[in-house]
């Protein structure tokens, strides 16, 4: 296949477009674009963060599976009570692979259900008793849970329950944070209100208890990690080279975070933010209300992390500046050779990516360093400051497609023909049923860590054996085979 | 024959529980087999058939017992005078929790549970005031009550009420074949209450069933946590429960409503005395404004 040009992808939205009835046509063309490194800002081609059409087959989650699943969930040392029916909490349990150390059902309990469990009678005389008698309980049979958050599912918000007033008068008694948090399900379009939503009951009930404590002996070097979820181990790959360097990493979200970690943020001197779209709001508050500077960075295949390094450390001293010069030399001979491995398997694979809050933009850079080109991507649940920073990472006449619905992007790969596509579980089987290999990157397929230069050792090997696998060679029963189709691939 | 399901509504306080007691009270007197639901978490709509202070309701009763399902049916039904079968839904303190979602819960339960045996003529339900959500529409839905009375009368928060109650109906008529049998007036003593009351439900496209004039005899067998039927069967207020029980076993007058303007409302109310012409001059002026001018 030869790149397409801008007018051949804008014909091929168009063609996808015609299949939908008018209206539905007006709304979706919106959400499609081709991308234009000329523009400055993408609200002049695309339209995010809008209500989906319904019969779309969008892969959304909602408010409670942001805040409950992605914000909240990977703080180890508090108990997340999922406050409502059963379902909600016990269907999201442990699926996302946030990794923590600690003795769970002890003084973790990360991949735990706790839940109110509502019957009818909760939902009509209210869950407000149920709630204290619960918030009791487990504090006497976890007592080594640091605190606890109320994950309102969309039952509380419907009949009104005072959460606030319970997880305030609880709080006090038993002398630790109890956390309400409304992400009823129903609210706003997708789970990106509820990380929203999250990091505010964060500010309300977390950020501030440590002020005017001046016990914790701080040092110039402080810094935290924001909205690294440690999916596979990801933080962990990603603070080692912030230490070799020299800073200090006080705190780190969520995953594999603690309460103590967010505590603490406030005394720090730089927050790093890596999944800006979950978490740009509670650093936006820090640096209102303490001052904090924070800036995005990118752990993402050997380009990416040395520029995110040297730009973290322009923050800090000379020392820290040569420090970050170090850790890349350190390194240089390790990831050269995983790309003198995989580039020549992988040089100019084409792929398609469709994702959640970050990885649609930022792991486009460890494609490139393996020689592969990011054809098309999207975001499930972006607003348009991230379509802001994607058209600068995209190709010129690249696809971008915004929530992108079922048959949009079946038949946009079936145009593009792409030799990878790196979504989401409920993709994954369709595509490779079509034929097209395919890697999970939410939950790295159960791999991971991708971040760091440990990451990317990880990442170059699950590409090559995910793209070169020979069953790709083998979609056509051999009965069916004719003579000279013996060489065709389907993903060629 | 089938069981006729009704369902009263009206303004909070016009009377309705009153009015539905006395009401199944004579249908008993004439040998119907009745069932009334009340449908309202305060549950005060069977004392004057029971002789009780306030019926045990099924959700509270389900609350102590963990659930709906350990319930049993005779659990929650009572029969009280002239075997009239009684039951509450109930529902929780005013400001917490779903009340509609335990009315929707409690008929579910009645459904399931067989209350609603053959012998039955009548099944009553004693609505809320306001259909304030889904709950409390719960009894007019499918296969439930097709017979809806207003209880209202001549003051104009309670013909207000009974014209948005209209709407409501009009909403579920269209999709299923509950509809509006009229209109009972329980007397305020107003000035030509009975005219007005009249024209209001000509308007609406139904009837005033009944008009149920204002008499003390009521308060004095309520205090006595009666109906007036049981407590002095001689008094005339006795016979007028008798006359609209009787008319509602004649009635057959069923219509989709046609709710009225706001504007018609309030040229009722005018053409009746109840209301003075707009005045635009005053609209926004404060007393100390008017003072001035």
């Amino acid at each position: 296949m030869t790149t397409m040009t801008h007018d051949e992808t804008q014909a091929l939205i168009q063609e996808v477009l015609e299949a939908y009835p008018e209206k539905a046509k007006k709304d979706r063309a919106k959400h499609l674009a081709v991308n234009d490194q000329s523009l400055e800002q993408s609200k002049k081609c695309i339209i995010s963060n809008r209500k989906s059409l319904p019969g779309v087959m969008t892969v959304r989650g909602c408010a409670y599976a942001g805040s409950k699943g992605v914000v909240w969930g990977p703080i180890k040392d508090m108990i997340h009570l999922s406050h409502g029916p059963v379902g909600c909490g016990q269907y999201s349990r442990a699926g996302r692979r946030n990794y923590y150390v600690g003795h769970t059902g002890v003084n973790t309990f990360g991949t735990m259900n706790f839940t109110s469990d509502f019957q009818e009678k909760d939902i009509v005389f209210g869950g407000d008793k149920k709630l204290a008698k619960l918030i009791d309980e487990m504090n006497q049979l976890f007592p080594l849970a640091k605190g606890i958050s109320v994950q309102s599912e969309c039952p509380i918000g419907l009949i009104g329950d005072d959460i606030e007033a319970v997880s305030k008068k609880k709080g006090k008694e038993l002398d630790k944070p109890i956390v309400p948090v409304r992400c009823e399900g129903f609210r706003g379009v997708s789970q990106s209100l509820g990380h929203h939503i999250a990091n505010d009951a964060i500010r309300d009930w977390v950020i501030g208890n440590r002020d005017g404590d001046e016990t914790f002996a701080t040092t110039p070097y402080d810094v935290a990690v924001i909205g690294d979820y440690n999916i596979g181990g990801d933080a962990w790959a990603s603070r080692i080279l912030l230490e070799e360097m020299g800073l200090r990493v006080v705190a780190q979200w969520s995953g594999d975070g603690t309460l103590a970690e967010m505590e603490l943020t406030p005394k720090v001197r730089l927050n790093l933010i890596h999944c800006y779209r979950s978490m740009n709001y509670i650093s936006r508050h820090m640096e209102e209300k303490y001052g904090i500077p924070w800036m995005e960075y990118n752990f993402f295949g050997p380009t990416k992390i040395a520029e995110s390094l040297r730009k973290i450390a322009a923050f800090f001293d000379e020392t820290i500046q040569a420090n970050a010069e170090k850790v890349i030399a350190k390194y240089e001979a390790e990831y050269q050779a995983i790309i003198a491995k995989y580039r020549p398997r992988l040089e100019g694979k084409r792929v398609m990516l469709y994702v959640g809050g970050l990885r649609p933009r930022h792991v486009i850079g460890a494609y490139e360093d393996l020689g592969m080109e990011v054809v098309g991507t999207g975001y499930e649940f972006a607003h348009n400051d991230d379509y802001d920073r994607t058209i600068k990472e995209m190709g010129n006449a690249t696809l971008l497609y915004d929530d992108v619905t079922g048959y949009e992007f079946e038949e946009f790969v079936k145009k593009i023909k792409p030799d990878l596509i790196g979504s989401g579980i409920k993709e994954k089987y369709i595509f490779q049923k079509m034929g097209v290999p395919f890697r999970q990157m939410h939950s790295w397929d159960y791999s991971g860590p991708y971040h760091g230069y440990d990451g990317f050792a990880i990442f170059a090997r699950d590409m090559d054996m995910t793209i070169n696998n020979p069953c790709w060679k083998s979609m056509q029963a051999p009965w069916l085979k004719t003579a000279d189709a013996e060489s065709q691939t389907l993903a060629a | 024959m089938a069981i006729r399901q009704c369902a009263i509504y009206g303004k909070g306080g016009i009377g309705k529980s009153t009015t539905t007691q006395n009401l199944v009270a004579g249908l008993a007197e004439l040998g119907m087999k009745v069932m009334i639901v009340g449908c309202d978490p305060k549950a005060d709509s069977t004392r004057l058939i029971l002789h009780a202070k306030a019926q045990n309701s099924i959700m509270e009763m389900a609350a102590n017992a963990g659930s709906v399902e350990d319930l049993e049916l005779e659990d929650v039904l009572k029969v009280g005078y002239r075997d009239i079968k009684c039951v509450e839904s109930g529902g929780p303190e005013p400001g917490v929790g779903c009340a509609g979602r335990g009315v929707i819960t409690a008929i579910n339960f009645l459904e399931e549970e067989g209350a609603y045996t053959d012998d039955l003529d009548f099944v009553f339900y004693d609505v809320l005031g306001d259909v304030v959500c889904g709950g409390f529409a719960m009894p007019i839905r499918e296969n439930k009550a097709q017979e809806i009375y207003i209880v209202c009368s001549g003051e104009m928060m309670a013909m207000y009420a009974a014209n948005n109650i209209a709407k409501g109906i009009v909403k579920y008529a269209s999709s299923g074949s509950v509809r509006l049998a009229g209109l009972i007036c329980n007397s305020r003593n107003t000035a030509r209450e009975d005219e007005l009351i009249m024209e209001l439900a000509r308007q609406l496209g139904t009837q005033m069933i009944h008009f149920v004039p204002r008499d003390n005899v009521v308060q004095r067998a309520e205090i006595r946590r009666m109906t007036v039927i049981e407590y002095d069967p001689s008094a005339k207020q006795a016979q007028e429960y008798r006359d609209l029980a009787k008319k509602i076993i004649e009635n057959k007058m069923f219509v989709i409503p046609k709710p009225i303007t706001m504007e018609a409302l309030e040229d009722l109310l005018m053409e009746f005395g109840l209301m003075d012409g707009e005045d635009e001059s005053i609209i926004g002026k404060t007393a100390a404004e008017e003072a001035v001018a």
